[in-house]
């Protein structure tokens, strides 16, 4: 178990450190920032000082060792669009990004595990069928286009529901996040919904796969002559086995939903990272763009060594391979 | 031999697909008695796991029963809905599988499996839960049953695995063992064990027994009677002695035939000549009769049973002279 923590961490750092290269150099060929930062009209010499006070002077490898040795010691750089720290930026984005994704999260593994796996267990049942026939219409509308009428449903035409922004904010523990008051919650459970539909409608399929797919093992059916209870095989045989599965999907659709809410934010004009993002590479601001995907790169190491973890607490054959692997 | 406690009579179970009707058990009757062993034989397909799941009231979704009876001590078990079958399943009446790899729960330990066993049924302390897993362990030929009880699935071989099985299979003492190919997956000299601890507990506890197969040999040694299916009928049904040494159904016949060497429990039938016909569109006759040699016009009408003897029935026009 130590060992492979331990394994997974080395791993990790490798990883980020190529990635790290990768996008430092990669960043290189979308363009250069001084053209967009510098008026037209100015002049050579100005141009020249404003290469130099962005340190693009230097040979390419000094500018990335500088920028890893900085990067340790927590800073990434200034932005060339703020003139601010990085770090400061992203902190000030997170919560928004962080409370959305993880409401829509919650929403989508609350709702499509149950559906999932009354749909599996009855598929020829009429929930079961329109379970089905509801998640194929998640996955079928575009994440824009269902935003947009979700606005207007419940934004415009029965205004129920404030459209932009957070809400009122509070501060508890600590942290401060729209999730505290009752006027952040109806700011951000609209944005969520959308944002949390699709992945809804995958987690639905993949349970009812899943569970059909267990259901025709013979555990289950030795289970049931066993005498088991309906709700104990149920949960205790097939939910327990669509786990295994779930587990990994879920993992990738929690990075999915904290990373890459780019488009929910944009249509629900919502202050999180995704929109600054975009921000960042339509302006070519460089240590925004290096680190906000670092932060991505992070979020999924860190939701895949979760995802193990959980895999080994799940699954005792996988605890027995690694320690067949270490001895 | 004693009377049958068990009884099955004119069993329908039938599964009504979108492409059709697939006849799979018709106008299936036997009796087990105390004790005995009763063996079921055929090709597969012939329809012998679903009499067992139909007796388990194990048929799914688009299976039925569509009509017929299932007795068990004089109570109709047909009539039952999922509570009270539930009651009887492992308790009254318990299944073996064919694949001990696939029959336990991967992710559970050994004893949590027997623990919910004995659960379903009755409210028994812990410490009694465990005496009575290590006792049932044991019966079976599991050695240091202890460390079993905490192992994983996965941490055992298949010929432990099915021991554990039929473990949990006894461990309330039921009236009534359905073993669907409980060895088919073992290699022989692990099935010459389990069957003799089998038969060990048939005769020490006095319950009956049905074992579904394949393997003609296997039941020689151990089947106190035999019953021949074909495409979800009866073909033949009698003593062991009666089926083994003087089958009179050509089916029968050929199914010994094509047994490689009585001998050699294990190994697998070698086909018959010909396809067992779509259960969808069964005739009115004999079923076999597209595959038989003695085959006549008259086949082509529906069979009668003709009663050999006490105990020998067989469903032919023109059965083999003894
Ligand atoms: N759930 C089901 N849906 C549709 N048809 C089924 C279902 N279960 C069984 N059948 C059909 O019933 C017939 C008999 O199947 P069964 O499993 O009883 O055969 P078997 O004699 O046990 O064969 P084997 O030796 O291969 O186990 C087969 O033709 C099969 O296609
Ligand atoms: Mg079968």
């Amino acid at each position: 178990m130590f060992s492979f923590v331990l394994q997974r961490l080395v791993q990790s750092v490798i990883v980020v450190l190529i990635l790290s290269i990768v996008l430092f150099v990669g960043v290189r060929l979308i363009g250069n920032p001084v053209d967009i930062l510098i008026s037209s009209e100015a002049s050579e010499a100005d141009r020249l000082a404003a290469i130099v006070a962005l340190g693009l002077d230097k040979p390419l490898w000094e500018q990335y060792l500088t920028f890893l040795g900085n990067a340790v010691r927590g800073d990434w750089g200034t932005s060339f669009v703020y003139k601010e720290p990085v770090v400061g930026i992203l902190l000030q984005r997170l919560p928004a990004s962080l409370e959305l994704g993880l409401v829509a999260f919650v929403l989508a593994v609350s709702i499509s595990i149950p559906a999932g796996l009354y749909a599996g267990l009855r598929p020829q049942s009429p929930l079961g069928r329109g379970i089905m026939a509801f998640s194929l219409v998640g996955i079928s509308i575009p994440t824009f286009w269902q935003g947009m009428l979700l606005i207007v449903a419940f934004g415009i035409a029965l205004p129920i529901l404030p459209v932009g922004d957070r809400g009122q904010l509070a501060t508890h523990f600590g942290i401060t996040s729209s999730l505290w008051t009752l006027d952040g919650w109806s700011h951000v459970i609209m944005p969520a919904f959308s944002l949390a539909l699709l992945k809804m409608s995958l987690l639905m399929r993949v349970t009812r796969a899943a569970t059909m797919e267990i259901c025709r093992l013979d555990f289950v059916k030795f289970a049931y002559a066993k005498g088991v209870r309906n709700r104990k095989v149920v949960i205790g045989h097939i939910l327990r086995n669509a786990l295994v599965p779930l587990v990994t999907v879920t993992g990738i659709e929690l990075g999915n939903l904290l990373a890459y809410g780019v488009i929910t934010e944009t249509v629900f004009s919502w202050p999180g990272l995704g929109k600054l993002l975009i921000n960042s590479i339509k302006v070519l601001d460089r240590p925004m763009i290096v680190a906000q995907l670092t932060y991505t790169a992070l979020l999924f190491i860190a939701i895949n060594f979760l995802v193990d973890i959980l895999h080994m607490a799940i699954d005792p054959r996988v605890k027995s391979v690694l320690r067949r692997r270490e001895s | 031999m004693s009377k049958a406690f068990f009884q099955v009579d004119d069993l329908n179970t039938w599964f009504f697909t979108r492409k059709g009707t697939i006849k799979s058990v018709r106008d299936i009757s036997f009796d087990v008695s105390r004790g005995e062993v009763l063996g079921i034989v055929g090709e597969s397909g012939s329809g012998k796991s679903v009499t067992g799941m139909s007796i388990m009231g194990q048929i799914d979704e688009p299976g039925r029963i569509v009509s017929g009876s299932i007795s068990l001590n004089g109570e109709e078990l047909t009539k039952l809905d999922f509570e009270e079958m539930r009651r009887y399943r492992g308790n009254r009446i318990a299944m073996v599988f064919q694949n001990p790899l696939m029959t336990l729960n991967p992710l559970m330990r050994v004893r949590d499996q027997m623990y919910e066993a004995i659960g379903a049924h009755e409210d028994v302390p812990r410490n009694a839960m465990h005496k009575r897993c290590i006792e049932a362990l044991r019966a079976v030929g599991i050695p240091s049953p202890e460390e079993r009880l905490n192992a994983y699935p996965h941490e055992m071989s298949g010929g432990m695995r099915q021991r554990v099985v039929i473990a949990i299979a006894l461990l309330l003492g039921p009236d009534l063992i359905i073993a669907d190919e409980p060895t088919t997956a073992l290699d022989v000299t692990i099935q010459a064990q389990i069957i003799y601890q089998i038969r060990r507990q048939i005769d020490e506890r006095g319950l009956g027994m049905i074992w579904i197969t394949h393997d003609l040999s296997t039941l020689s040694e151990l089947a106190d009677r035999i019953m021949v299916m074909y495409a979800g009928a009866m073909m033949e049904i009698g003593t062991t002695e009666e089926i083994i040494g003087g089958a009179r159904h050509p089916y029968t016949r050929k199914l010994l035939d094509s047994v490689p060497s009585r001998n050699v429990p294990g190994e697998k039938l070698k086909q018959i000549p010909g396809n067992m016909p779509s259960l969808m569109a069964l005739g009115e006759g004999c079923p076999f009769a597209s595959r038989c040699e003695r085959v006549t016009e008259i086949c082509r009408e529906p069979v009668p049973a003709t009663q050999l003897s006490d105990t020998h029935r067989i469903w032919c026009l023109h059965p083999f002279e003894n």
